[in-house]
């Protein structure tokens, strides 16, 4: 542990990599808690693979692939939330199709790209420890977004998460908010592929708010309890892969797994603590 | 009698077939209207469509004298209990502030008038105690009053319930009926029930809807329950 805390301090691309885990947990704690509890897990797998083909032809047309990102991102859960809308009960397929097409675009166009070659495997898999400050900035600044977003119709997302047709009742343009909220959801997935990658960014999206979902009382309790979740497993993956030498963001995944799997131990233990120290 | 509720010749269909056919329905405010048919027969259509919730394939509803589809903030909807994820993790104060969406201002949260309107809402149906608790760890009679006490934060013209002792013991059917009670005196009522005796108890006319519609004769119990028995 040590080691890690002189690392730290000697390496700015460690620093970094601590950095982008905690801007990546706020992220992935506000956005995932409603993939959780609307669930839409597949609709989110969906968007992240489409983001591979907006990032290839990004790549391919020689713009900074960062920026195809975000707005691969932004028209992915355009299209996606648009096809859950009208597919009706076929919208499994048509995601499952639109999820394979997208990653298959982004792996010719990369393929296609004249010049260097691009690592498919960072995208796949993210590369926490090769954030720079300008890949920082940008995650900060979707993370802004996402927060003073959720902060102005945080009422509009609960009410949409919880019960549309009431919500459709009280005049809310539900379709509207719906797509929103992907478009949300997306901008969080483009601040996670640095870290864990497109192939392992649905765990991190899902794992914290899933386990603090099991303790919340509401919905703002369960999205604070899934960001310090977040930043814990981050900060945990990154000393462990440090000194296990082991790839860090399926770390990152392997811990958040880990304590997914021991939650209901802990729901457990936490429902009967008051009633063992009743009997004391 | 002013008539609030105007339903002319509905006909609606999911797609294969009518649910509901030529369904003509007067309610005049301050009424309490009981609605019974058999399961698929169409009652939770037809309050869908009162609510604005559904438009009908065929044939106008005006409440309040306009659309149904426009009169949303006049109208509290109290849907069936299954409808409603009650795993989710949520107060009973955020579910009953929720209805004050559409009073309230778009951006932001919710104001002071709001907060007052759910507690006189929580308080008429005596879950205020109960606020900070999570929805899914009250007992079924608590979670039905609390949908209700969402309904009535909006402070509504005309109450739609959906089988609101459904699926609840006979302690918490007793609480959900001394609310109804209570608010019958302030609002028109319209409620789906499968329970004959609540609904004799408590409304002052039943129609029995199995696509069609048909109303019950005021004083014959043998006419509500051959109807029912018989599922004509």
């Amino acid at each position: 542990m040590e080691g890690f805390f002189q690392a730290l301090s000697s390496y700015s691309f460690l620093q970094y990599a601590l950095m982008a885990g905690v801007l990546a947990s706020i992220a992935s704690g506000i956005a995932g808690t409603f993939v959780v509890v609307k669930r839409i897990s597949l609709i989110s797998g969906g968007i992240a693979h489409c983001i591979l083909g907006g990032m290839g032809i990004a790549y391919y047309l020689g713009f900074d692939p960062a920026q195809g990102a975000v707005v691969s991102a932004l028209i992915a859960a355009l299209i996606i939330g648009l096809v859950s809308l009208k597919a009706g009960q076929h919208e499994d397929t048509v995601i499952g199709a639109l999820w394979a097409v997208g990653m298959a675009l982004g792996i010719v166009f990369i393929a296609r790209t004249p010049g260097y070659n691009v690592d498919l495997m960072t995208f796949l898999f993210g590369n926490i420890l090769l954030v720079s400050p300008e890949d920082l900035r940008l995650m900060a600044l979707l993370d802004g977004l996402i927060l003073l977003a959720t902060a102005l119709l945080y009422k509009q997302f609960l009410a949409v998460a919880f019960d549309e047709e009431h919500a459709r009742l009280r005049g809310m343009p539900v379709e509207l908010l719906y797509l929103l909220l992907l478009m949300l959801i997306a901008l969080t997935i483009v601040v996670l592929i640095k870290v864990v990658g497109l192939v392992l960014v649905i765990a991190l999206l899902i794992l914290p708010p899933a386990i603090a979902g099991r303790f919340a009382n509401s919905l703002f309790q369960m999205m604070a309890a899934a960001v310090g979740m977040g930043m814990l497993f981050n900060a945990a993956g990154l000393v462990v892969s440090y000194h296990l030498d082991l790839p860090t963001g399926a770390t990152i995944v392997l811990i958040a797994g880990m304590a997914y799997l021991l939650a209901p131990v802990g729901q457990r233990f936490l429902k009967k603590a008051p009633a063992l120290a009743g009997r004391g | 009698m002013m008539e609030i509720v105007e339903v002319t010749d509905v006909d609606f269909s999911y797609g294969t077939g009518n649910t509901l056919q030529g369904i003509n329905l007067r309610v005049a405010e301050g009424e309490f209207l009981g609605v019974v048919g058999p399961n698929g027969g169409g009652k939770t259509t037809l309050l869908k469509i009162i609510a604005g919730l559904l438009a009908p394939t065929r044939g106008q509803v005006r409440v309040f004298g306009r659309p149904a589809a426009r009169c949303g903030r006049f109208i509290g909807y109290v849907p069936q209990f299954a409808d409603v994820d009650l795993t989710f993790p949520i107060t009973v104060r955020d579910v009953v502030l929720m209805g004050r969406l559409g009073f309230t201002s778009f951006l932001g949260g919710y104001r002071e008038k709001d907060e007052k309107a759910a507690r006189w809402a929580m308080e008429q149906v005596g879950v205020w105690d109960l606020r900070q608790k999570r929805l899914g760890n009250l007992s079924e009679g608590q979670k039905q009053r609390v949908l209700i006490a969402r309904a009535l934060a909006g402070e509504p013209r005309l109450l739609l319930l959906d089988e609101p002792t459904a699926s609840v013991d006979a302690e918490a059917e007793r609480a959900v009926v001394q609310v109804l009670r209570k608010l019958r005196k302030s609002m028109t009522i319209i409620m789906v029930s499968h329970d004959l005796q609540l609904l004799k108890d408590l409304v002052d006319r039943i129609v029995y809807v199995n696509r069609k519609l048909r109303w019950i004769s005021e004083d014959s119990d043998t006419s509500l329950s051959s109807f029912l028995q018989l599922g004509n």
